[in-house]
């Protein structure tokens, strides 16, 4: 079926992706050692990046590798050393009743009814059967220049207010992870040669 | 216009807000002379409202002093209604009240509340009429719950004394139940007539029918018996006998007690429609004068004595009420105010010189110590046993004459109680004035001494009136007669029976013989013992058990009742409902409390679950 | 024919699961965070694959905001996991229940 209707390299790509997303998935909430599961989300985001490449988002799929994959998780790897909690042992049992089988529950009903809405809503059926299947994306200007046009023009307020929220997150940062200086003990000496600050 | 007969009420209200204010700058003498004085202005002023009142062809005069409210249709001025009847009773209570307080500053001086005393006395006379010259049941029943909180105050004047507490007590509770009546009467006649106001009331009668009229007098009848101390409502009475004597003089002999028969008489237009009411209050009289005189032929105490004995002649006011004879329910009404108030005050004396004694069995011989009290206290013993030609013996044969003319059988229970009076009457007197002094056993110094003049000048003059009184309604003299006199009141009612001179004759001896009987009767018996168990039954002395009765069916499940309210009820259902209401809320809080576990996965997993309500909603609605 | 949009959809979906699955599941801070990566990424494909059929760029550009608010994100959150654990030498999230009733 597959095979009849669909070209078979897209149907390539689109397995292998889909294998590296899933497998990068499972191994992040399953492996024990978090640089494992570290090294598993960058196989995950990999698999996203092809996604995107495969869906005309080129632009999106650099940016993926460049910045998740290689600033953010290499971030998480960071810290992880830095707090030395590679080496930490997990216990096995979930201390909260019911914790596990009520989660697997909720995330098995929400995804299959996601599903659910997906197939049969006019998600599918509707407007998005009507739809051009992306050749404007594909067709049109390079994809960086239509997403540059998008940022820089329709979205620029957006775009603005990510550059101040970049700073913020910085300065919190920096803020955070500064250790507390000792008080230094001064009151005795500048008591007789303190001046007057303007 | 009649303006003078506000200033009846209106004096000793002054009276009462003088020594208020200016109590304790005037001094014992000054609080003395202030209140005697208002009243004694009172008196003056009543006497100068009758002549006014004789003289003028309108024998019902309103003034209006102004208006109390009106509500709707119900209009309530504070007015005074000065007709033969008010102006009477005006005259004696204002006249024996005068004496009383003329007898009180003495018998009274020295004591610390000697200020509060005169206080209230002024503020009961106000009360009283009020209660009397008040043209409408509602400043009536001012007036009638005036007397009623001022002898609660005068009763348990003594306060710190459990005994006189409990008795004002007691006096207060009955006279409430008796209360309701008056209130109940109030409701249905303003309900059937519309008005309030005796006159109103009075030419409205057609539209009472039997069945209210019935109703309106039996709650008449209960208010009387509440106030002037009937069956069922009779046993506070003699409790309040813990007040002080001139207390007992004025208030439970001459004035509050009859206010209850002043009301029955009042209303008589409307009594006169319902022969089975009246027949109910004749039956409660009769028997009230009988029972307690079986009672006060056991008492050892003197001011018991003469309180049941008040009872009694009361019991004969409501029986000659019952039987239509309103006249002669007044003029004993007068003449039993002299002659018990006489009887009570020289019993006060005598009490006085043996510095508070009350036990008759410790009192004896006193003849000769009591140079003035003793004579004048013959007078009326002879008075209320009916010898003539005292005042006692025309009073109550003209209340028996009417009866025997309407009802036989009560007759003879009034004549058998006549019997009974005078002997304990004269019990009475022999045990205090004659034979041993029994009295030296307990004061061994001190020689029993004569009151004062301040004290005995009132009780000559009682004795003078009881000698004379009699005058006021001789049965031959039909134009100067009290009851003629108050005829305009009851002009449209049957006039009582007029009996052939023979029929009178006989009756007349019938008297003379009861009280001769009752006389040699206790002469016989008490001439040498003291006590004696055959004719001081415990029964009477336990005033048949009333009280115990009382206790019984009343008292004690009512006090269980308490019990029940207050630790089942109040703390099993009450307490728990509203602290069950907030102890569930604050379960249900400690238990919503544990959602909070401050772990963050689990806050995280109740939003998934909350995530995963919504889609299956959706699912459910593209399904 | 183009892999049709559902099977992106539900692969998103998919993963999406799996990343909220790791979020209740796991108790460490920072393992907690990469699920988050995880559901944030489904979350990028799904723009991404709407983009694509809606011929809307916007979508894309939804994308592009939502990294850079991730890695602000993780910047600030991993600053905080690093001043607790100097406090608690612990990562679990567990211990981190003092805001209790």
């Amino acid at each position: 079926m597959l095979a009849a209707t669909y070209a078979i390299p897209d149907v390539l790509v689109f397995a292998g992706a889909t294998l590296l997303i899933l497998v990068g998935a499972v191994g992040v909430i399953a492996l024990k050692n978090p640089v494992h599961s570290a090294l598993s989300l960058i196989m995950c985001l990999l698999g996203v990046a092809v996604a995107f490449l495969s869906q005309y988002a080129d632009f999106l799929a650099a940016v993926e590798v460049i910045v998740y994959a290689g600033a953010i998780v290499v971030l998480f790897l960071f810290v992880i050393m830095f707090l030395g909690v590679d080496k930490s042992k997990h216990p096995h049992v979930e201390p909260l009743v019911g914790q596990r089988w009520l989660a697997a529950a909720g995330v098995v009903v929400t995804t299959a009814g996601l599903i659910t809405l997906m197939a049969s809503s006019h998600w599918v059926g509707g407007v998005v059967a009507a739809s051009t299947g992306g050749a404007t994306l594909a067709t049109g200007a390079g994809n960086v220049t239509q997403l540059g046009d998008s940022v820089f023009t329709t979205y620029l307020l957006a775009f603005e207010a990510t550059a101040g929220l970049l700073i913020i997150a910085v300065v919190g940062a920096v803020v955070l992870a500064r250790r507390e200086r000792p008080v230094e003990d001064d009151t005795a000496d500048d008591l007789e040669t303190e001046e007057v600050d303007s | 216009m009649n303006s003078l007969a506000p200033f009846i009420m209106i004096l000793p209200l002054l009276g009462f807000v003088t020594v208020l204010v200016g109590g304790r700058r005037l001094g014992e003498r000054g609080v003395g002379i202030v209140a005697t004085g208002a009243v004694g202005l009172s008196f003056v002023a009543a006497v100068a409202s009758f002549v006014v009142l004789l003289h003028d062809a309108n024998r019902e005069v309103t003034v209006t002093l102004f208006t109390w409210f009106t509500v709707d249709t119900l209009h309530v001025p504070a007015a005074v209604l000065v007709d033969p009847l008010s102006i009477t009773m005006c005259l004696f209570v204002t006249g024996i009240s005068t004496l009383i307080h003329l007898y009180s500053t003495a018998y009274m001086a020295g004591e610390k509340d000697y200020r509060k005393f005169f206080l209230y006395l002024n503020l009961f006379v106000f009360s009283m009429l009020t209660l009397v010259l008040a043209n409408n049941l509602v400043l009536t029943f001012v007036g009638w719950e005036g007397v009623g909180v001022c002898s609660y105050w005068l009763v348990s004047f003594y306060f710190d004394r459990d005994a006189a507490a409990s008795a004002g007590k007691k006096a207060f509770v009955y006279n409430r139940v008796g209360d309701i009546g008056l209130l109940i009467a109030m409701f249905l006649l303003f309900t059937h007539t519309h008005t309030l106001n005796y006159l109103g009331v009075f030419s409205a009668t057609s539209m009472l029918s039997p069945t209210v009229a019935t109703l309106v007098v039996l709650a008449l009848l209960l208010a009387a018996t509440g106030k002037s101390a009937q069956i069922p409502l009779f046993n506070w009475l003699p409790d309040a006998m813990e007040g002080p004597t001139p207390v007992s003089a004025l208030i439970h002999a001459a004035t509050m007690v009859t206010a209850g028969v002043y009301l029955l008489v009042r209303m008589s237009p409307v009594l006169a429609l319902s022969s089975s009411g009246r027949l109910t209050i004749a039956i409660i009289g009769g028997l009230t004068a009988f029972v307690a005189a079986t009672i006060a032929t056991a008492q050892k105490d003197i001011k018991k004595v003469l309180a049941f004995s008040t009872v009694s002649q009361i019991g004969y006011m409501v029986l000659a009420v019952g039987v239509g004879a309103y006249g002669a329910a007044i003029f004993l009404m007068v003449s039993h105010a002299f002659f018990k108030a006489l009887l009570f005050l020289g019993s006060g004396s005598v009490i006085h010189s043996l510095g508070g004694e009350q036990d008759m069995r410790r009192m004896g011989g006193l003849a000769r110590w009591l140079p003035l009290t003793f004579p004048t206290f013959l007078i009326g013993w002879l008075t209320i046993s009916g010898v003539p030609p005292f005042a006692g013996f025309w009073s109550k044969g003209d209340v028996l004459t009417n009866v025997f003319a309407h009802n036989k059988p009560l007759w003879v229970l009034g004549v058998v109680t006549a019997v009974l009076t005078a002997y304990y009457m004269s019990r009475l007197f022999i045990l205090t004035f004659r034979g041993h002094e029994r009295f030296r056993e307990v004061t061994h110094h001190h020689d029993p001494h004569e009151s004062p003049l301040v004290m005995t000048a009132p009780l000559v003059i009682l004795a003078g009136l009881s000698v004379v009184g009699g005058l006021l309604d001789l049965p031959w003299a039909h134009g100067f007669s009290l009851t003629h006199f108050l005829s305009p009141t009851f002009g449209f009612v049957a006039p009582t029976a007029v009996q052939s001179t023979a029929l009178q004759t006989g009756l007349a001896i019938v008297d003379i013989a009861a009280a001769a009987i009752g006389l040699f009767a206790a002469f016989t018996i008490w001439r040498s013992t003291v006590e004696s168990a055959t004719f001081e039954k415990a029964f009477f002395e336990r005033v048949w058990r009333w009280d115990d009765a009382y206790d019984a069916l009343l008292g004690r499940p009512l006090t269980r009742v308490a019990h029940v309210s207050s630790e089942v009820v109040e703390d099993r259902v009450i307490d728990a409902a509203v602290e069950g209401l907030g102890g569930s809320v604050r379960r249900s809080g400690e238990g919503i409390r544990k959602l909070q576990s401050g772990l963050v996965r689990q806050y995280a997993l109740a939003m998934v679950l909350g995530v995963t309500v919504i889609v299956v909603y959706l699912v459910g609605r593209v399904r | 024919m183009t892999i049709p949009v559902s099977w992106y959809l539900v692969l998103a979906a998919v993963l999406f699961g799996i990343g909220a699955f790791g979020v209740l599941t796991r108790r460490s801070a920072l393992i907690m965070f990469m699920c988050i990566e995880l559901m944030l990424n489904a979350v990028n494909l799904t723009f991404v694959t709407f983009a694509r059929t809606l011929s809307d760029i916007g979508g894309q550009t939804t994308v592009f905001f939502i990294m850079v608010v991730a890695a602000a994100e993780v910047t600030v959150g991993l600053g905080i996991v690093v001043a607790v654990f100097r406090r608690r030498a612990s990562t679990s999230v567990d211990e981190l229940s003092e805001l209790q009733g």
